[in-house]
């Protein structure tokens, strides 16, 4: 029996990792092979229990479907959890994500992917009206949670998400990541120090268009998730990465922070700054340390998330994890390691580490990266 | 009525001198409250009927030449019917009264914050060096909007468009329970005060209106609104930086309180507005709320009267059904909520209730703040849990159980010499504390106290510090409600359940 999910026991899944990210402003796309050489490079900052890549942009012919990535454990699972879909969504195409038997990747799950949108006159519409993506949402959160054997790891449009137990060079192999292309990818190498080998528990973790990749331990972790509960998320993973991403849902999606506000809130500048800071400013982020002071991420991180806009890579409010940014042309990489870049980049335009707190934040079809708190410390 | 030598009541505690060092100075006459000295013709003699263990006199003896001993002469030990009970029936018997005591209960209840263990970060996530890097503690007490909701200036750069309502901010999660003038002494209020300005927090006035001598530390004070409305005027409302509606004290709960009036002088006549001499009674009930929709009346005609300008909290008891009562005041429109638990402080209350009503605060707040947050509706007030918090330790469990502050009363009492005699209620703290005789409160230097109880307060928060760097967290808001930073040891597992943690190895 493979492990989608987190059965356990274990109330939460920490490790430590490496991790990667490539993005070109004017959506000029590369293979999976850069990111693949870039992150074998951190080959030693995971343990073989856990690698994966998010990629965007490789899915042009169905960008306005939801493409969804479910791995099963076995076949009841799929029927069971397709009669779902089938009652809810109008389903495009379906068929097998293409895989490649490698020596290294020997056991893994069922996996099929979907191209898909929610019906109009889907049956709960009898109670909520709720929009197309906050139906996706709940689908992907009641299917993980109650489906047993299934578990629907990728759910955005227009990118997806290709992981799984082994080291990520190895899982590129096997998910053939050299044929495919994106304009913007995320790479995760994985060191879980209390967990065995886990599907479904490996990066990046999505929800819609969002995908992370975490290196780090959330010391606030159970303020956070308590946070999240009260708002009705279902933590049914466990894991930091998950806590993450529902955050930034609840900032940006369901609030409507700027991107750039969001990133105040994970890594929260202290109050000696807040007090120095013009009174705009000052009420501002003192609101929003009051608002979602149980919001903070508090504890080592380094993340890279990316979303339909974009990329943004930040380090937590001391910079307890490594995080190194580079640009060259319109690409800008990060990376746990240096080293990682320049194997893909050998002279970048410029190589800085971020300050702690201090976002990279990358948007499409902007050629220079916005470097720096962007409310201006 | 009987005298005490024909009382069955044997003397609890021996006043002994060592007359072979005592040199007759006599500091112990003039220090003890009580009147346990006299002097008789050659030597010191005591009264030991009088002593109650307050241990002003040995503290001030310059020839440590007295000691204070637990009467040896024994009631025959027997488990159930102990000495607590055999005294009370003698008192009871001889007087007919209630028993009354002040402090908190002195019963041996299960103290359920020496059963929660603290976590600390080895390996997969660093500590936080304390002494090197920035550890905030400051808390904001007060309503939060769910959401913040902006503006866009002309540079696009968002500006906030929430309204926030008030604040209190404190440089650190602690205030001072509220501690009337009448039940303690002006400089002991004024000690409190001077600490309470220098830490950037509060004090609360209790229901004892506002002295003009503390009108100048208006911004760190919390008015209190009580049943008997002493002292209550537009004016007083004004004055603090925010307002407290009593309902309950966790040493008494359903219980109101009772000044005498031999200590109503002018001075407590003129803040509680009441004639000298008068009675100053509290009813048991606010005579204007008899349900929880009066309650939202009364915050209402509160925050009318102040503009909307200051936060109101709603102080109650803990009691069985906290949880529920609690989630009615948030909903009624309390910005903050103050629960106090059954080992809570009081000036004076009977016996039957501070031993038996109520319950611990440990399990109430657990329960309160996940109730709200089962309701989605935590954010809408601010909790302050109290209830005899004896160390940052205390403080720091309470804060990781769900709460934003803690309330310090009888800690900020010790500071000032209380050696929790339990005996408020009379009128003659040796300590210038629970007094308002003049030769007894002048001893109180509000400046000397004040600055200890500055130490204090700093001291537990550097130990909150500690703990936080140790837990790898750089604020407090990052720990507040944070129970999987906490662990049950020799708990039932009804009791994790209540508390929401897990026992200590899971």
């Amino acid at each position: 029996m493979l492990k989608l999910k987190n059965k356990f026991g274990i109330e939460r899944d920490i490790s430590g990792c490496g991790l990667c990210g490539i993005i070109n402003t004017k959506r000029v796309k590369t293979t999976g092979s850069d990111i693949k050489k870039a992150i074998s490079v951190e080959h030693d900052r995971g343990n073989g229990l856990g690698g994966g890549f998010a990629v965007y942009g490789n899915y042009e012919n169905y960008a306005g479907l939801y493409a969804f990535h479910i791995m099963y454990d076995n076949l009841s699972a799929k029927s069971s959890v397709e009669e779902y879909l089938k009652n809810n969504f109008v389903i495009d195409k379906e068929e097998p994500i293409p895989t490649s038997k490698t020596s290294k990747i020997t056991e893994h799950p069922y996996l099929h992917r979907y191209f898909m949108k929610p019906k109009s006159d889907r049956q709960d519409k009898l109670f909520h009206d709720l929009g197309d993506d906050d139906f996706v949402v709940q689908s992907v959160m009641l299917i993980n949670e109650n489906y047993d054997g299934a578990y629907v790891f990728s759910s955005g449009k227009n990118m997806g998400v290709f992981k799984g137990v082994g080291y990520p060079e190895d899982i590129a192999d096997f998910y053939k990541l050299d044929e495919v292309e994106g304009y913007m990818w995320t790479a995760h190498n994985r060191f879980p120090t209390n967990t065995p080998g886990w599907w479904g528990g490996a990066h990046p973790f999505t929800l819609l268009d969002w995908s992370i990749v975490h290196n780090g331990e959330i010391s606030s972790y159970g303020i956070n998730k308590r946070y999240l509960e009260m708002y009705k998320y279902n933590l049914s993973l466990k894991t930091d990465t998950e806590v993450i991403t529902y955050i930034l849902d609840i900032l940006i999606r369901k609030h409507g922070l700027p991107i750039e506000l969001a990133t105040l809130v994970l890594a929260a500048p202290f109050y000696q700054s807040i007090d120095k800071m013009n009174n705009e400013k000052k009420e501002l982020l003192t609101a929003l340390r009051q608002i979602y002071g149980s919001a903070l991420l508090n504890g080592p991180f380094a993340i890279v998330f990316g979303y339909s806009g974009g990329m943004v890579a930040m380090n937590d409010r001391i910079k307890l994890r490594p995080l190194v940014a580079a640009t060259m042309g319109d690409f800008t990489y990060v990376a746990s390691e240096e080293a990682a870049i320049r194997a893909i980049c050998p002279s970048p335009d410029l190589v800085w580490s971020p300050r702690a707190g201090e976002p990279v934040i990358v948007k499409f079809e902007e050629p220079v990266p916005q470097k720096g708190r962007v409310i201006g410390l | 009525m009987t005298k005490s030598s024909f009382s069955s009541i044997q003397s609890e505690y021996l006043a002994l001198i060592d007359h072979t060092k005592c040199v007759r100075c006599k500091r112990c006459i003039q220090n003890c409250g009580w009147g346990t000295y006299s002097f008789g013709g050659d030597k010191i003699i005591a009264d030991h009927f009088k002593c109650v263990a307050c241990g002003r006199c040995y503290t001030y003896c310059p020839e440590g030449a007295i000691s204070i001993v637990k009467n040896p002469t024994v009631i025959r030990e027997n488990y159930n019917w102990q000495e607590y009970h055999i005294r009370n029936i003698w008192k009871q018997s001889e007087t007919g009264g209630i028993v009354i005591s002040g402090m908190g209960t002195t019963f041996k209840y299960k103290k359920y914050f020496d059963h929660i263990l603290l976590d600390a970060c080895q390996v997969t996530n660093p500590s936080i060096d304390p002494l090197r890097e920035p550890m905030e503690l400051k808390t904001y007490l007060g309503k939060k909007p769910s959401k913040i909701e902006l503006d866009f200036n002309e540079e696009g750069e968002p500006v906030l468009k929430t309204k926030m309502p008030p604040q209190i901010e404190l440089q650190t999660p602690f205030v001072f329970g509220a501690m009337s003038y009448g039940s303690i002494s002006l400089n002991a209020q004024k000690a409190v005060a001077l600490a309470a300005r220098a830490l950037g927090i509060v004090m609360n006035t209790g229901e004892g209106g506002l002295h003009d001598d503390l009108i100048p530390f208006g911004k760190n004070i919390i008015v209190q609104v009580a049943s008997g409305r002493f002292g209550v005027h537009r004016d007083y409302l004004n004055s603090g930086i925010a307002v407290e509606i009593k309902i309950g004290q966790g040493a008494k709960p359903g219980i109101g309180g009772h000044l005498p009036g031999e200590k109503i002088g002018m001075d407590i006549s003129r803040t509680r507005m009441i004639p000298i001499g008068t009675d100053a009674i509290s009813p048991a009930p606010h005579h204007d709320i008899y349900s929880i929709e009066d309650l939202r009346q009364l915050i209402f005609a509160i925050k009318e009267a102040t503009n909307y300008e200051k936060p109101v909290s709603v102080k109650v008891a803990a009691v069985h059904n906290i949880a529920a009562i609690v989630s009615g005041i948030v909903r009624a429109g309390a910005d903050i909520v103050y629960i106090d638990g059954y080992t809570g402080g009081t000036g004076a209350a009977p016996n039957i209730i501070k031993d038996h009503v109520g319950i611990p605060i440990e399990l109430a707040l657990a329960q309160v703040d996940e109730r709200l947050r089962d309701e989605g509706i935590r954010n809408e007030a601010s909790i302050i849990a109290a209830g005899s918090i004896r160390s940052s330790a205390d403080a720091v469990k309470a804060i990781t159980l769900g709460a934003d502050a803690v309330a310090i009363g009888t800690a900020a009492l010790i500071v000032m010499g209380c050696h929790v005699c339990g005996r408020c209620n009379t009128g003659n703290c040796s300590w210038g504390i629970t007094t308002q005789r003049p030769e007894l409160v002048r001893r109180l230097d509000p400046e000397v106290y004040g600055e200890r109880l500055y130490n204090l307060i700093s001291a537990w928060s550097h130990e909150i510090q500690e703990v936080l760097g140790a837990m790898g967290v750089n604020s407090i808001e990052s720990l507040r409600g944070s129970r999987e930073r906490l662990r049950g040891i020799e708990l039932t597992d009804a009791e994790l359940r209540v508390l929401g943690i897990k026992h200590a190895g899971l």
